[in-house]
């Protein structure tokens, strides 16, 4: 166990490294421009954009460049190209508003989908079992920023049932965090829940026929029981696997939409908002953060996973 | 008690599928008594599993349909197992009535530890400490066989073998001492020197516990081993209802010298090839009426277009019953097959 960890932090270190490289070319090297020049943004003075130069290293090899680069990553002087400010801050500020998203809707989908995946399985075939079937089909085919638009929209604006979108901080007041948060978590929420009631649904209906259910069932367990010790224990173990997988995912980028179309101004929407300006520092350092995170979440599932089934063996 | 331990009446279990239904077991009767192995045998699809597994109330579904008895002696007074309600069934399983599987291999769940899993049983039954129920278990696995069966009992199934998981589950299925062990092919999964060993379980919790065993098998061999009485079992009915002898010295029913027949046998000189049942048991789909083996029987005649009951036949103490309408003496004569038991050839009757 401990050494499946070390060796998992090794190869963290690894991923970071090509993933920094490759973020590097992509946008120092590929664009086959004088990165100076695009840095400085337009109608730069020839004396900014020398400024630029001799900061960033321009002038010097690759692989100088490359070190340059990261030295500013890594020691916190990453500053933004249009407003100045300090990367490292705006990232620290956003944080605790992207996981509020994040952590929430996760929860949320998760609780929704045991309940809705359960009940299907167990009604499988009849109406309120097709009827979910729908439900789930249409929440994974509709897009976060749509249906978040309309949301926000409707129950936000035009009913003022809900604030129209932005953020309150947990320690000031933890209800108002939670009624700003309501519409974000169900919106991001909805492709998820549709998504693994689905998934649950049928690896219920796998695990039922399992022999040793039927073991369960002769040992004389209550069927409630059997249900959640026998049944839901095993069909959760791909289920949680994909949770990790998935919240790692949110965590690094696919709260962009969701933190943008409510206005919460977490991590994703500095992430989208340095894209749209081209403002290599913050995306840069988003780039590595969400790297970091998804290798992290992968190795916890990967332990999880192990600690869930013990047919497992981590090595 | 006076009465039989188990009593099953005319069971009739039906299951609806998209091809119509099929009658699974066709008025299916036998007793049990405490003691006593009871072997049920029959090729893949005879209707022996689902006989046994309707009396644990496993084939219940919202497509299966009963009807019949299987009285069960609970000590105070009678439970019907195929009338009973979900939780009476409930409470005589695992308990009253316990089951070995066929595939050890996957009865067990393997996110659970061995022993954790047979405490479950206890637990369900009885009201006892979780720690005084892992002392039974150890005392348990021990018997049957585990080595080291204090450390074994935190081992997940997986790092058992197959022979061992067999044993778990017979430790698991003697936990609460039932009155009735229904073993499902327990043996057919594994390698013969396991078999052995686990027959022996077998016989010692027929001798020490007063319980009754019902061997559900194909295998001829593990039924001369162990059976007091035998019932074959042809397309969902009993088609021949005996004591081991009888059914191994004089078989009524030209399907049981098909089984005998079908045998290989070291004292004998080795044939060619071994003799086989020519053709198909008839689907359960849509049964004609008459004797069901007599698509496949040499010894087909007029008689047996009409359905046989089964019945005593063959004279002797009466509980001897088959459903052939052959006269016993002409059976007798058509069941030598080059001085052994076998289908034998046709001739005309």
């Amino acid at each position: 166990m401990a050494r499946f960890v070390l060796r998992r932090l090794a190869g963290m270190v690894f991923v970071l490294f090509a993933v920094s490289v490759l973020t590097f070319l992509i946008f120092n090297v590929i664009p086959n421009s004088d990165p100076a020049v695009r840095m400085a943004g337009r109608q730069a003075s020839e004396s900014t954009i020398e400024a630029i130069r001799a900061e960033w290293g321009f002038d010097k090899s690759l692989p100088e460049q490359y070190v340059t680069t990261m030295k500013k990553v890594f020691t916190g002087d990453l500053e933004s190209q249009f407003t100045r400010l300090n990367v490292g801050e705006e990232i620290r500020k956003g944080i605790p508003r992207t996981l509020s998203l994040a952590v929430g809707a996760a929860i949320m989908w998760m609780v929704l989908a045991l309940a809705l995946g359960l009940f299907s399985a167990v009604r499988a075939g009849k109406f309120s079992d097709r009827f979910l079937t729908i439900l789930a089909l249409i929440g994974i085919s509709m897009p976060v920023f749509w249906v978040g638009a309309l949301m926000s929209h409707y129950l936000g604006f035009k009913l003022g049932l809900f604030p129209n979108g932005g953020y309150v901080e947990f320690a000031k007041d933890p209800l108002d965090w939670a009624y700003h948060l309501i519409l974000p978590w169900t919106a991001l929420s909805l492709l998820f829940i549709g998504f693994y009631s689905r998934v649950l649904r049928s690896n219920v209906l796998d695990t039922i026929n399992e022999d040793y259910v039927r073991t369960a069932r002769a040992k004389g367990l209550s069927e409630r029981r059997v249900m959640v010790r026998h049944v839901l224990r095993n069909s959760l173990i791909p289920i949680v696997t994909l949770w990790g997988l998935d919240f790692g995912a949110v965590v690094g980028g696919g709260a962009i939409l969701t933190e943008t179309v409510f206005g919460i101004q977490g991590v994703g929407q500095y992430f989208g908002d340095g894209i749209a300006q081209l403002d290599v520092p913050p995306v840069l350092a988003v780039t590595m953060l969400i790297a970091f995170f998804i290798v992290l979440l992968n190795t916890i599932v990967d332990i999880a996973y192990a600690a869930l089934d013990p047919r497992i063996r981590l090595q | 008690m006076s009465g039989p331990l188990l009593s099953v009446e005319d069971l009739h279990v039906t299951f609806r599928t998209e091809e119509g239904d099929v009658r699974a077991v066709d008025g299916v009767s036998f007793t049990l008594e405490r003691g006593e192995v009871l072997a049920i045998v029959g090729e893949s699809g005879s209707g022996k599993s689902a006989t046994v597994m309707t009396l644990m109330g496993l084939t219940r579904s919202a497509n299966a349909g009963f009807k019949g008895w299987a009285r069960l002696d609970t000590g105070d007074g009678e439970l019907d197992l195929v009338s009973a309600t979900d939780e009476a069934l409930r409470r005589v399983r695992g308990s009253r009535v316990a089951m070995i599987f066929q595939d050890p291999m996957t009865s067990l769940n393997p996110v659970y530890r061995v022993g954790d899993q047979i405490v479950e049983q206890i637990r369900a039954h009885e009201r006892v400490s979780e720690a005084e129920a892992m002392d039974r278990v150890i005392q348990l696995l021990d018997r049957v066989g585990i080595p080291r069966a204090r450390e074994r009992v935190r081992a997940f199934p997986h790092e058992f073998s197959g022979g061992m998981r067999q044993r778990a589950m017979i430790a698991m299925a003697l936990s609460c001492q039932p009155d009735v062990l229904i073993a499902d092919e327990p043996t057919t999964a594994l390698d013969v020197t396991i078999q052995a060993q686990i027959l022996e379980r077998i016989r010692e919790l027929r001798e020490s516990a007063d319980a009754g065993v019902i061997l559900v098998t194909h295998d001829l061999g593990v039924v001369a081993e162990i059976a007091d009485r035998v019932a074959v079992m042809y397309a969902g009915q009993i088609i021949e209802q005996g004591t081991l002898d009888e059914i191994f010295y004089d078989p009524q029913h030209p399907y049981t010298w098909g089984l005998l027949g079908s045998i290989a046998r070291v004292d004998r000189p080795r044939p060619g090839r071994l003799p086989a049942i020519g053709g198909m048991p008839p689907s359960l789909h849509d049964l004609r009426v008459g004797c069901r083996f007599r698509t496949r029987c040499p010894h087909e005649f007029a008689k047996c277009a009409e359905s046989p009951p089964l019945e005593a036949r063959a004279g002797g103490a009466g509980d001897h019953l088959d459903r052939c309408w052959l006269p016993p003496a002409e059976k007798a004569e058509r069941r030598e097959v080059g001085g052994q038991i076998g289908l034998g050839r046709k001739e005309p009757v």
